[in-house]
């Protein structure tokens, strides 16, 4: 217990002296996240829309495949994404590792097949209900790709958010790739993990104190956003 | 989208190339960047040699790893054995000693194995044995847990038959001893590891000393030749540092609490 | 563009082996209501759904007097639920000429138009999915219409209203009718039938048992299916 008080004032004293550290940790952790959540959503979004509407072969193996991929580890994805972007290994050319884009091509991986299962499922819903409708109008597939994508929109921001929610608090994979390296990697989950290694609880608290605070602002800041957008259409 | 990723990738390459100039990798054992002595030095060798050492900071299995991939410049660890093999491999040009420091054994401050006067490291692991009492392994193949394995070979003992009073938890320093501290339990670290450990609870620095327990650190660079990237003059421009009378003062008067933590062995650069 | 004649030769729709529809042998020609009467299971909605080419014939043929696509082009279809998109009366009302290419300002002076002509004018910018069953039937209707058919399917459209919505509904058929689209629709309901109806198609059983002008038809029926149907016996 007076490890958690003490993690909730440090927490505190942290942000309200705006400590320079803490800030550069809690934006990288931003941008990592953020900018795997953009990549993520623009392969995701297309790819559920397509297994939702197009029958072929292989589509109950894929969504197969992505529903086992939801429930991966993801320190193996940070061991492939590892042994892939290494020197020795096939990509290690690009000299990516230990940077930030490792962390964040580790972070797509680990999202996209979360953000790909839930938007496939609210938009095959959507596909059922508009179905008829729009096979009668003779839609084109890209015309209707896009009105499905941009009518369930809430499922799918939904969906980004739980993306980002995995992203955000994951740790196995980019210690790996990102290699915590402080000033260049180090985020906060990662931070965390050192200073719990530590034994410095508190700190270690405090920033999972603030971790979480990042969190539900940027939850509270999207739902925000759309629900600006529903008293203006609706 | 394709173009954007990989557009995103060659931004990174391009940022990162930018600032290469003076940056470099290198990988480190735990004990050595939970001693705090990283944080002394670093700043010196910024300031001295305008260069960005970048640390990982892992288990000595994986520095290792990570020097034969390629993927660091240079390697700091202490597992004299592993880094004579690295060494040998070719992926390592020459091994380097700059310092060492010592293991101690901690544990539950009633010392119910009573191995504060033991006569030496081998004894003192004797009577835990004997007590069965609880004792907490890194068991991660690090520097630290090999060290701990030979001690047990030196007692005559033997790790695999012990019972369920060995825990050999695979984590790291810090973890290991967050492990030892919640049972509590006997557990060897590394003394900067242990003074600057946060969360002591029961546990108290119990038996020290034994020369046996000194704990050789060795600078490695990696081979260039193995992995032309490697950016070699920097890993050489940095041990000439680590080797000279600059290194040498700050490494032995760093403490903590007011205690050495670490004694400069390097013969000077020629 | 003329669509019509329509030739529709030996259609059939089979699923899992069995026959819902046909074979049907017929022609329509350019003008009135066509009204499709029968029992429910008759086959109505699939035999709406092969002519619109929503549906697959599994043997026969359609031809028009254009191409088939030509054809599609200038078809809507009106379903017995109403489907809404999930977005403003307004914007239900632009998306099929949006996705015709006009210009969003285009599409929305239409919609307007068209929302105040079924009297949903208030309602523009509410949600299409919160409307009331007569409202959103009417939606449909006009977003079948915005883009100026010259057939228009509908479903049953009055199957699930109240007399006031359905007289309203009735009334937009009349002035599209009136303005010259050719409707085919489909009822169970008598009354409509006679209050809309130019000529009649009595389906059962999946088979087209009479076809004839909607007097002819209500006045003396040829088959005795057909007068049972119009005394409102049961008939399968």
């Amino acid at each position: 217990m007076v490890d958690i008080w003490s993690g909730i004032t440090q927490a505190f004293w942290l942000v309200l002296t705006l400590d320079a550290e803490l800030f550069e940790i809690a934006g990288r952790s931003l941008y990592v996240t953020l900018t795997a959540l953009a990549i993520a959503c623009l392969i995701s979004l297309p790819l559920a829309a397509l297994i939702a509407v197009k029958r072929f072969r292989a589509r109950r193996l894929v969504i197969a495949v992505l529903n086992a991929l939801m429930g991966l580890p993801p320190v193996v994805v940070g061991l492939i994404v590892y042994v892939i972007l290494s020197r020795s290994g096939p990509l290690g050319v690009l000299g990516v590792l230990f940077t930030p884009a490792a962390m964040i091509i580790a972070q797509v991986i680990i999202i996209v097949p979360l953000i790909t299962s839930i938007a496939h499922q609210s938009i095959r819903d959507l596909w059922q209900e508009y179905h008829d409708l729009l096979i009668s109008l003779n839609v084109t597939q890209s015309q209707k790709i896009r009105t499905l994508l941009w009518d369930s929109r809430r499922a799918l921001l939904t969906a980004a958010l739980a993306g980002f929610g995995r992203g955000i608090g994951e740790v196995g994979a980019i210690m790996i790739v990102g290699g915590n390296i402080d000033h260049a990697t180090r985020v906060l989950t990662t931070a965390i993990a050192l200073e719990t290694g530590k034994g410095e609880f508190a700190l270690a608290l405090a920033l999972g104190f603030v971790l979480i605070g990042l969190a539900v602002a940027v939850n509270l800041a999207i739902h925000w956003l759309g629900q600006t957008e529903r008293e203006g259409r609706w | 989208m394709k173009h954007l990723f990989s557009g995103a990738i060659a931004a990174f390459v391009m940022a990162n190339a930018a600032q290469a100039a003076d940056v470099m990798r290198m990988a480190v054992t735990t004990s050595f960047n939970n001693s705090g002595l990283a944080d002394v030095l670093l700043p010196e060798i910024a300031k001295d040699l305008n260069l960005d050492v970048q640390l990982l900071v892992v288990g000595t299995g994986q520095a290792i790893k990570l020097g034969e991939a390629g993927d660091v410049d240079a390697i700091l660890v202490h597992s004299r054995s592993a880094e004579e093999a690295f060494v040998e491999g070719g992926y390592g040009s020459h091994r380097t000693e700059i310092m060492y420091n010592d293991f101690v054994f901690i544990g539950p401050k009633d010392d119910p194995a009573g191995i504060q006067d033991a006569e030496a490291a081998t004894a003192a692991l004797a009577a835990i044995s004997n007590a069965q009492a609880s004792f907490v392994s890194r068991g991660d193949d690090s520097g630290t847990h090999k060290k701990e394995l030979s001690l047990w070979a030196e007692a005559g003992l033997d790790v695999a038959g012990f019972g369920g009073w060995y825990n050999a938890v695979g984590a790291g320093m810090g973890a290991a001893l967050n492990t030892a501290s919640g049972m509590p339990a006997y557990i060897m670290s590394d003394r900067a590891s242990w003074l600057n450990f946060g969360n002591k609870g029961e546990l108290a620095l119990l038996y020290a000393g034994d020369p046996v327990l000194f704990n050789q650190y060795a600078y490695l660079p990696v081979n260039s030749e193995m992995h032309d990237h490697v950016k070699n003059d920097l890993a050489l421009k940095l041990e000439g540092w680590l080797t000279s009378d600059r290194a040498k003062a700050l490494i032995n008067n760093y403490k903590i609490n007011g205690e050495t933590l670490f004694v400069f062995n390097a013969k000077e650069a020629e | 563009m003329e669509l019509f004649p329509m030739k529709a030769c030996a259609i059939e729709s089979r699923r899992r082996g069995q026959q819902l529809v046909g074979p049907i042998d017929l022609t329509l020609e350019g003008q009135g209501a066509t009204v499709v009467i029968g029992p429910n299971g008759a086959g109505k909605t699939t035999f709406l759904q092969l002519l619109h080419g929503t549906a697959r014939l599994s043997a026969g043929r359609i031809d028009w007097a254009c191409s088939t696509e030509e054809a599609r082009h200038h078809q809507a279809f009106v379903f017995q639920r109403p489907v809404m998109l999930r977005r403003t009366v307004l914007e239900n009302l632009s998306y099929p000429l949006r996705l015709r290419g006009v210009s969003k300002a285009k599409a929305e002076e239409r919609a307007r138009d068209w929302a105040s002509r079924v009297g949903l004018a208030q309602l523009v910018t509410r949600a299409a999915t919160v409307l009331s069953g007569g409202e959103q039937q009417k939606l449909a209707l006009a977003r079948a219409l915005i883009c100026d058919p010259k057939l228009l399917f509908l479903d049953e459209p009055c199957a699930a209203l109240d007399g006031r919505a359905m007289r309203e509904i009735e009334t937009i058929l009349q002035e599209a009718k009136a303005a010259g689209t050719r409707l085919i629709l489909s009822t169970h309901d008598l009354g409509q039938a006679r209050r809309l109806a130019d000529d009649v198609l009595f389906l059962l059983g999946g088979r087209l048992h009479e076809a004839a002008p909607a007097e002819a038809f209500f006045n003396g029926p040829e088959t005795p299916q057909a007068r049972a149907f119009l005394r409102g016996d049961i008939v399968e």
